[in-house]
């Protein structure tokens, strides 16, 4: 709950502007990008995501060390993707 | 002092330990309190006590919210579950958190319908396939789950959903901070600031810490060499008497923050007047609950909450440890009574507690020194 995690943004929901579908190490889900209503984020660019929510934007490097270092934390991480795989955002 | 070189970039470390050595005035101790829990994390996982001087203590701080919560608000959510048609749903980290009659794992053994969730949209989402049920959120956390929260009531009122709501027991980190730099039993030198927090406050909310009490703070990363550069910001800043709120995590944390969050929280949340912390007690305008306009989504309002008080298990000392006046391993029950698979305090129970990261990865720190300084 408490990681933030990187995704990689692919495309926008038609129909429902507030939602995107990400790429976080392979798993795509939808999350929601209203809290960067302010400057939303374009494919392409990665988006650090709480609870499936994008919080704030940061660069592909920064995305890439994240991941990085996510990925040696091990159990917290695997916990975190688990439960993101489950989810099932409308 | 031996080094362990688990984690690349460890010549970086080395270079920054030394830098870190020489800003150490001799005789002096610093005390330098990390707030949030994922640091807490790192700092266990990579050992980065190691790479300090003796004369540097890492505190371990109440940044971890599955860790604050008290059981009494346990014990209700549990009562809350147990109303006839309810589905509580909750973060996964929040379901072995013991009450005073067990978990949210043992109710949901006991029958009660509570489910795991990754978002509150997920909640939002089985309230509306679930039309004759009442859906109730256990939402939890500090300002960096706060806006999703927020957005997910703003979300309901927009869809008219009626039976949504949220048993809400966010937290605000300033006023735990403040809370410890008042409390007589610790005397700090500097805080690493929460990376995550921030994205959302930004860095303004914590200059009453520099200004008011003397104290630097830098906003730190999370990854190993982010808060080495971070401690040895703090101890320039001390080396040359400054006390200013600096930014390391910059490429992340604006200095402002996220006023669309902020804005949602606002809108949706107010303070209450005080709030019980785990092991920290009462602390006023230190938690939100759901503002009256949208109390149709507030779970306190539409059950009867029985506002449990529960104290804490005698033997546990959680709440020393949340504040920093105990490492992990001087309470009486670390790795004993109290472990991650039977935990009875919550520092135990998240992997961002203090009790859980030094359970699982510093007890080898501690017999690395040991064997480094044996003869």
């Amino acid at each position: 709950m408490c990681l933030g995690i990187p995704g990689e943004v692919i495309e926008f929901l038609p129909d429902q502007p507030d939602l995107a579908r990400v790429d976080v190490s392979g798993v795509r889900r939808v999350i929601n990008i209203g809290l960067l209503s302010d400057d939303p984020p374009r494919p392409g660019e990665w988006v650090l995501i709480h609870v499936g929510f994008a919080l704030s934007k940061i660069d592909e490097h920064e995305a890439a060390a994240a991941l990085q270092f996510l990925e040696g934390i091990g159990q917290a991480y695997e916990d975190e993707l688990a439960a993101l795989t489950e989810s099932r955002i409308e | 002092m031996r080094f362990v070189d688990e984690f690349r970039d460890a010549d970086k470390a080395h270079a920054l330990a030394a830098k870190i050595t020489a800003l150490c005035e001799p005789g002096r101790q610093y005390k330098l309190m990390e707030v949030c829990g994922g640091h807490t994390h790192t700092i266990y996982k990579h050992g980065l006590e190691d790479y300090l001087p003796e004369q540097i203590t890492l505190v371990h701080g109440p940044g971890c919210p599955v860790c604050v919560i008290p059981m009494g608000r346990v014990d209700d959510a549990i009562a809350l579950a147990a109303e006839p048609d309810v589905i509580m749903t909750s973060f996964g980290d929040m379901m072995r958190v013991p009450g005073s009659r067990g978990s949210f794992f043992d109710a949901k053994a006991r029958g009660t319908d509570i489910r795991m969730v990754y978002s509150p949209l997920d909640s939002l989402k089985i309230a509306r396939k679930n039309p004759g049920k009442r859906v109730v959120f256990m939402a939890i956390g500090f300002e960096t789950t706060a806006p999703s929260t927020a957005m997910t009531m703003l979300r309901a009122a927009a869809e008219g959903l009626a039976n949504f709501s949220v048993f809400c027991n966010h937290v605000t980190i300033i006023p735990a901070i403040k809370a410890i730099l008042d409390s007589p039993d610790l005397r700090l030198d500097g805080f690493l600031g929460p990376g995550h927090v921030s994205t959302v406050i930004g860095c303004r909310p914590y200059e009453f810490i520099a200004r008011d009490y003397g104290k630097p703070v830098v906003v730190a990363g999370f990854e190993p060499l982010d808060i080495l550069q971070s401690i040895y910001m703090l101890m320039l800043q001390l080396a040359q008497g400054r006390s200013e709120v600096e930014n390391q995590y910059s490429r992340v944390v604006p200095w402002d923050g996220n006023v669309v969050a902020l804005r949602a929280i606002g809108e949706t949340m107010e303070l209450r007047p005080y709030f019980e912390w785990r092991g920290l007690g009462f602390i006023s305008h230190s938690a939100l609950k759901v503002r009256e306009q949208y109390a149709k989504f507030d779970a306190e309002l539409l059950f009867s909450v029985p506002g449990v008080r529960v104290a804490d298990p005698k033997a546990c000392q959680c709440g020393e440890v949340l504040k920093g006046v105990l490492k992990p391993w001087e309470c009486k029950v670390f790795g004993t009574a109290c472990t991650p698979e039977t935990p009875i305090g919550t520092c135990m129970v998240s992997p961002e507690g203090a009790c859980a990261a030094y359970y699982n990865y510093g007890r080898l720190t501690r017999q690395r020194v040991r064997e480094a300084i044996r003869p």
